[in-house]
Formats: C-alpha cells, structure tokens, sequence
C-alpha cells in the first residue's frame, strides 16, 4: 500500500530506457519515503521482464499478461491501471511521457480524479503548506517542469488526490543499477478480472516501429545547431564537422520546426535530454526549454553573433561570432593537427 | 446519413514568437505582450473534420471552446473554413481550470449536444504541451480514444479507421463510433479561410459581443440567425461548481520561479583564427575532443 509504482512501456520483449530511468528515480524516491518501489508491466510474452527490472530496485513486479494486451491500446491497459490503483493506493505512480504514457496517464488521471502533471524535468519530495486552508501536507512529490513560454519554473504538487502521477521524457533521468542481485516479488494478475471484452474497441491492424538509430543521448560530443544556422543546406556544416571529431547533431526545437532537422534530434524539454562530455551550440539563443536538455552538459562551448544571448550565461566559452565563420575553421585546425 | 462532428479547440498564447516583453519585471508571464492564436494542432483537427464533412455528405462539423470572451475569435476562424456552428464555453467559475477541471467542463458541454459521432481535437496546445485534455475528455464521457492521428482514413457508421504517427512509428488502427481523436501537427494544414463564407460569418458574434454593438447588429442577428456564436456559461451546462477552476483542479502551483541559470565563468573568445585554434589546441590535449 501506498507505494510508488512505475509502468513499464514495454516493444518486443524489451522495457524501455525511459522506464528503466523511471525505476532509477522510483527507487531513490522510495528510499527517502521509506516505501516499496512497485512496477507494472501489461503486454504479452513477459516472462523476461523481471530480469531486466529487479536490478533497479523493484520490491514488487506486477504482470498482466495476456496476448490481446500487445500491441498497445488505451482502455484494456486503462482499465488494469485504474483498478489495480484503486486496489493498490499507490501514491505516486509514473510513466514515460512518450506516445503510450501520454495516451494512457491523462486516461487514468481522468478515471481515479488524480492530478497529472506532464513532461517534469525533476521530481522531488516536500512538504507544502496550504496557507488559506491552514493546512500542511507532508512529503509530497514536487513535480518541477519549465512552464509557458519560458524562463519560468513552476513546482506542482497534488495535496489531496493520490496517486500522484507524473510523466517524463526519455533522457530526462539518469538510468543507474541500483543492485545487480536485487531480488523483488513477481505478482500475476487474473487478466479477466480487470478488463472486460468491451476494452477492446479499437484494434490495430497494421504497425511499423522503426528502432532509432539514432542515439544523441550516447553520444559524447554534441554539436546542436539553431534558427541561428539558417538552412537545412547550412546544417550541413555541422555534420560535416560532427564527422570529423566523431560527434552527434542535436538541434533545437527552432531549427526543427523551420525544417531544418529532423524532430528526433531536438533536445530540450519536448526532445531528448542529454549530458554529452561537449556540448557546442551553434546559433541558439538559449531558452529554457532548450537549456533544460543540455545544462548538464560537463562542458559548453556557444557560438552565437549576440554578445548577449542568454546561452553564453551557462557557457564555458563563448565565441562571438558566425556560426559559418568560426566552424569551418575549427575543422581546418582539427585536420591540420590529428591524424 | 452524415456524421456528427465536434471539434474542440483552444485559442493559446503565441508561445513561438515569445518577445523579449513577454516576462513581466515580477517575472509573471505578460499575457498582454502575446498575440492569442488558434492553437496549431487544433486547426489540424479542423482540418480531418471539414474533410469527413467534404466525404460524407449531410456532415455537420460544430466548433467547441472554452476561454475567455475573445476566444470568439477562432470560432469565427473555423466558420470562414467551412464550420457549421460554433459553442464558446464562458463563465469565470473556469478560470483557474487545470487540464482536469477543463476536461471536466468540456465533457459536460459535450452532453449538450445531441448524438455526436466523433470529437476531434488537436494532441496539444503549444501553451502547455501537455496532450491531456483529449484524452481526459474521453474517459470523463466513456468514449474510446485514437490520439496522435495523422489521418482519418475513413469514418462510417460502422467504423473509424485511422493513421497515428507516433514518435517511433506508425500504426494503422480501426475502432467504432463514437470515438475521439486526437489530431498531430504531421497531418495535413488547415485549409485558409473561404472568401464567400467570410462575408457570411464576419459579423458572427456571442451575444455579449451583440450586446457590445449596436442596434444594427442586433436587428441583423435575429435575421440571420447562423450568425449566432452559442455561448454557454456553468449553469448551461449543468456542471457541479466543485468539478471547477482551482476548487475543482487536484494539481496546484505550489510555486513559480523565474529561471536564474547557474551562470558559469565563460571565457570569452573571439571568431578570430588564434582564438579558435588556441581553444581547438586545449580541447585536443585535454581529449574532449580527438
Ligand atoms: C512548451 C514549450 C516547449 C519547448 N520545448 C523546446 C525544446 O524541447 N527544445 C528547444 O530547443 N526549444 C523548445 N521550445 C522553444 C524555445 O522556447 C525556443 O523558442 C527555442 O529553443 C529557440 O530556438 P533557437 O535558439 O534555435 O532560436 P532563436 O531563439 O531564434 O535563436 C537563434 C539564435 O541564433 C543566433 N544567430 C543568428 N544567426 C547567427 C549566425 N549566423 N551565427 C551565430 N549565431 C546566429 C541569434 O543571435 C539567436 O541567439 C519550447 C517552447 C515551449 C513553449
């Protein structure tokens, strides 16, 4: 009871990344509440799950395993959340904030009235006083995302509905064993008692999933250029350079909308997060939504023509001048000097 | 027999084009400073809507929203692209509404309507990206959803099949009606506004807008009676104030702070060659990069 549960989003036998972070953040939050760390895995085939689950601290693996529950589809996977949570009165419960954990969360949310706050950079516990209702509520779950338009952060708390429920992007926690011979209990649901025939109105008739070759998150270099570079043609030059030094492209949210680069490179609060080794940004002003997926970058480097561009604060050098100038010669010198 | 669409939309805060006025000296978000747009996903919605419209006839297509009086605006929006009517749901009580609370109040608007055979709303609105209000409209009314959809492939009495673009691929997917969808920038851009159908609605107004004009306007409404923007307040929709605004919100803003970066001591370099050669030599030898 009153523990802290995680869904685990689950393709081809293989829990996500970002579930896997969601365990890592579950079980230190747990730790601090004195609580179990709980996950629930829906799908089929899922007698792999605890092995790649446990080591991240799971006191408690829920299966609900049945082949009508793979693929994906939102009221049967609904249906077992809301009555295992009424059952179960966890208090804080977490998902991805992918495309199943934003399809499924604010279902679940609507059905239990619990809040749900999506896409949060950093969870935390806290207490919170409600000062007109006289009232303090102790070790409540901080839900911290970067609000509206930018330069704000707003701390969310839910002090009466329970479960509290967050979502959170892949990349945004880190991914840490907690212990390689961690040993929880495995539970198995009776499927039918907590999804009816009626859940299964929407099939889905035809799937392709395209496994990413991309991976900017693993990449210890990343080069992430903005509005600022201009072109999909100029964006060139950064993957010219990143292929000389063996890096990744990253870009902001800017850039991909103008359609200079593609949205899976995005990085920022709606993309990916990432802590490469170095991080240059080329022609980003650095807003905080962008900021939010870079700053734990061990070194930054911005080249921007505006002495004043907010990137430069957080930089650790900052070249003033066009992106198109100062590359070509950081490739030059690059060349002449390794081999 | 034709469909019965309900497009639910949002009139937002151009968020994309954020000046640097847009922070007010207390750090609080000038709402002033941003021009109020049709959300961008929503006029996606649209779109898949006024096309079921254009493939099965007798199709009707009515706008929902709900916001402050203004929002009126993107009713009118929707009318000039091919919408047949359009609700703005009104009222204080709301004001204060998270994504629950606004669901709620959505939901309840939707009972007004007779027999409606699909919702479409955008994923999200740029405002808050947060892709709930969809989806906790659906479940508040008992509906079956399909969100991230690129396409409604087809849409009959019988069935609904749909293209969902997700961030890893795609699926096709078929359910029954009634259903929500929930609409993705990927799928096509809204069709611009039709001229004739601008003279026809551009004096298309709420009645506190009508009591706002004149005489004239008035005498011209209750002639034409298409001009007529429903606007619903609480109690036309029959919703519990205590579902409501921040009473009826289970998440509350414990706090806001403005972001003061960890500003680190940077060196300031310049584009001129020794400056870059002398930061490429230390990276080198320190193997950041290399
Ligand atoms: C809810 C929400 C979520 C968001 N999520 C993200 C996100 O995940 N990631 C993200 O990146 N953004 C996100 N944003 C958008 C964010 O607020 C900014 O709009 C965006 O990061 C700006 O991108 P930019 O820095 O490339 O563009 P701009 O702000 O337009 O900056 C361009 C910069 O390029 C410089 N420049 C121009 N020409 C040159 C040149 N020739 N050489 C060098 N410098 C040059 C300019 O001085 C300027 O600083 C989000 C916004 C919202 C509201």
């Amino acid at each position: 009871m009153n523990n802290i549960f995680v869904y685990l989003e689950i393709e081809d036998g293989i829990v996500a990344d970002v579930s896997l972070e969601l365990l890592t953040k579950g079980r230190s939050l747990a730790n601090q509440l004195k609580c179990k760390l709980e996950a629930i895995a829906i799908g089929s085939q899922l007698d792999g799950i605890g092995e790649q689950v446990f080591s991240f601290g799971v006191d408690v693996l829920t299966l609900a395993d049945d082949k009508k529950l793979y693929p994906y589809t939102s009221l049967p996977h609904t249906a077992i959340l809301v009555k295992l949570f009424k059952e179960e009165q966890p208090q804080i419960a977490l998902m991805g904030a992918t495309s199943i954990g934003r399809d499924l969360g604010p279902r679940v949310s609507s059905a239990l009235f619990s809040g749900l706050t999506a896409d949060c950079t950093s969870l935390e516990i806290g207490d919170h006083e409600d000062k007109k209702e006289g009232k303090v509520y102790k070790n409540l779950l901080y839900q911290i995302r970067p609000a509206f338009g930018g330069n704000i952060v707003a701390t969310i708390v839910n002090p009466e509905q329970r479960p509290q429920m967050a979502t959170v992007r892949e990349g945004v926690m880190k991914k840490e064993i907690a212990d390689k011979h961690y040993k929880g209990e495995t539970k198995k649901l009776d499927v039918s008692k907590y999804v009816s025939s009626t859940d299964f109105v929407v099939n889905v008739i035809e799937r392709h999933m395209e496994k990413s070759k991309l991976n900017i998150k693993a990449s210890p270099i990343i080069i992430s250029g903005g509005y600022g570079i201009g072109s999909r043609e100029n964006f060139d030059l950064l993957f010219d350079f990143a292929h000389v030094i063996g890096a990744e492209v990253g870009a902001s949210r800017a850039a991909v909308d103008a359609g200079f680069a593609d949205h899976e490179r995005q990085i920022g609060q709606t993309g990916v997060t990432v802590r490469p080794k170095l991080y240059i940004a080329c022609g980003i002003s650095g807003q905080i939504q962008h900021v939010a997926g870079m700053q734990e970058s061990s070194m930054i480097i911005a080249i921007n023509n505006d002495p004043n561009a907010p990137i430069n604060a957080i930089a650790d050098y900052v070249i003033t001048g066009n992106v198109e100038e100062v590359i070509p010669k950081m490739i030059k010198y690059y060349k002449k000097n390794t081999k | 027999m034709g469909l019965k669409i309900v497009v639910l939309a949002k009139q937002v805060p151009d968020t994309r084009n954020v000046g640097k006025d847009a922070m007010k000296a207390d750090g609080t978000v000038n709402r002033a400073a941003l021009a109020a747009i049709f959300n961008p996903e929503d006029l996606n919605a649209l779109e898949q809507a006024l096309r079921l419209k254009d493939k099965y006839e007798g199709s009707t297509v009515s706008i929902l929203t709900m916001g402050p009086g203004r929002a009126a605006e993107i009713i009118r929006e929707s009318l000039y692209r091919g919408a047949d009517d359009g609700f703005l749901l009104t009222d204080r009580a709301f004001a204060g509404s998270d994504t629950l609370a606004t669901s709620y109040a959505l939901s309840c608007a939707i009972k007004n309507f007779s027999k409606v055979d699909v919702i479409i709303c955008g994923r999200q609105a740029i405002d808050g990206d947060t892709a709930q209000v969809g989806p906790q409209v659906a479940e508040k009314i008992g509906w079956p959803q399909i969100t991230y959809a690129e396409e409604i492939l087809e849409c009959t009495s019988q069935k609904i099949v749909v293209k969902r673009r997700l961030e890893k691929g795609i699926e096709i997917v078929e359910g029954k009606l009634p259903m929500l969808v929930t609409v993705n920038s990927s799928a096509p851009e809204c069709r611009p506004r039709n001229a004739k159908l601008v003279m026809k609605f551009k004096h298309a107004k709420t009645i506190s807008e009508k009591q706002a004009g004149d005489q004239d306007y008035i005498d011209l409404v209750d002639e034409r009676p298409y001009l007529n923007i429903n606007e619903w307040s609480v109690n036309e929709i029959q919703a519990d104030a205590n579902w409501l605004g921040l009473k009826g919100s289970p998440t509350k803003v414990k706090e806001i702070e403005n972001v003061v970066f960890q500003a680190k001591e940077s060196k300031r370099l310049s584009p001129d060659d020794f400056d870059i050669e002398s930061l490429m030599r230390e990276l080198i030898a320190n193997h950041t990069i290399g």
